[in-house]
């Protein structure tokens, strides 16, 4: 029962996450900005989401399995941000900054 | 010795993702893992930084400092897409990698970027280039509180 | 239901992405976007496996993690370069030597 709750709250939670991030990702006014709105959603919404199912399953393979994605995700998804906001850098791509005068946001 | 362990890692993880117990099943799970630990060998990637095994103990206390610090940075990350009007202050800061070997410095970028609020854009000649959603997250991340607690290698400086 | 809720919170997000990878403006914010939609659709997939009860489903989630990896970084490096080659070197270059 605790446990159905608990992943109940997991599963919600990270969906609300999924939400917030992608919310995020049409508020913020430039690529790099949206890039931390796409990391949440990468982190800890895919966290919640596979801790809540992990709880469903118990101690089985099928968690095992979701163990897996849960480290493919966390390995790929900083190589992935990086890369892309390191191809941004250097194909000229400049970032909008606080100090830079004008308001930037929204 | 790495090669044995590697070998052993690979066929435990097709045991895993296979749950078959069956004889033939199970040769055919060891000739694929010799193979795959065959084509390793040849491309010459099993060394001390594809598979770091000497570090992982020091890694997991990290690993628990870092989820600590993934769950507090992605609350602020949170408020701040929720908060209405201007509620971030982008910035781009440098920073001094301060690490050794190049594995403990691609451990630090990847942890910066895996944060969420800051992104590593580029790392050259022991610099780290950083673009963070907002000032307070630069300034934490100045602090070199993360920086502190990645396990080095002192023997293999590059 | 459970998973019925969580699936539809996944499909909102899915929606979300998929009208910043169309609204660009830059060809990054469009990566950037698929790269999510990729992410979210492991999860997707995750949560369909549960929901169907057919656990073997996981593995093409786990197959599908590995593959929106490798194709986000391929396509970063043609956008790069303009192609496929390490060095930054056009085909006629090559056809030449």
């Amino acid at each position: 029962m605790i446990v159905e709750v608990l992943s109940w709250t997991c599963l919600l939670a990270g969906g609300l996450l999924g939400i917030i991030g992608g919310i995020g990702m049409h508020r913020f006014p430039d690529f790099y900005t949206r890039l931390h709105a796409a990391g949440t959603t990468d982190t800890l919404c895919a966290a919640l989401f596979l801790l809540g199912l992990g709880l469903q399953a118990g101690l089985t393979l099928a968690s095992f399995k979701l163990f897996l994605i849960f480290a493919f995700i966390f390995f790929t998804s900083p190589t992935a941000s990086h890369s892309l906001a390191n191809a941004a850098m250097l194909g000229g791509l400049k970032p909008k900054l606080s100090n830079s005068g004008s308001s930037s946001n929204d | 010795m790495r090669t044995i362990i590697t070998a052993v890692l690979i066929f435990a993880f097709w045991l895993l993702l296979s749950g078959h117990t069956e004889p033939l099943l199970i040769v055919l799970g060891v000739i694929s893992s010799l193979l795959t630990i065959f084509l390793a060998s040849r491309m010459k990637v099993i060394d001390g930084e594809s598979y770091p095994i000497e570090m992982l103990p020091r890694l997991f206390k990290y690993y628990f400092f870092l989820a600590k610090e993934i769950v507090l940075a992605n609350l602020d990350v949170i408020k701040r897409i929720l908060k209405p009007g201007k509620s971030i202050s982008p910035k781009v800061i440098r920073l001094p990698a301060k690490k050794h070997s190049d594995l403990s410095k691609v451990i630090y970028a990847n942890s910066i970027t895996l944060t969420p609020g800051t992104v590593t854009m580029d790392l050259a000649n022991n610099e780290l280039q950083i673009h963070a959603l907002a000032e307070e997250a630069a300034d934490d991340l100045a602090m070199g509180r993360m920086a502190d607690t990645i396990p080095d290698d002192e023997k293999s400086a590059s | 239901m459970m998973y019925a809720a969580a699936a539809i919170a996944i499909l909102i997000t899915l929606g979300l992405a998929l009208t910043r990878a169309l609204l660009g403006p830059t060809v990054y914010d469009r990566i950037a976007a698929v790269n999510m939609f990729g992410t979210k659709t492991v999860l997707l997939i995750a949560v369909l496996a549960f929901m169907s009860g057919r656990a073997d489903l996981l593995d093409i989630a786990i197959v599908y993690a590995l593959i929106n990896f490798i194709g986000v970084v391929a396509v970063l490096k043609l956008v790069e370069h303009g192609n496929f080659f390490t060095d930054g070197k056009s085909a006629d270059e090559v056809n030449k030597k």
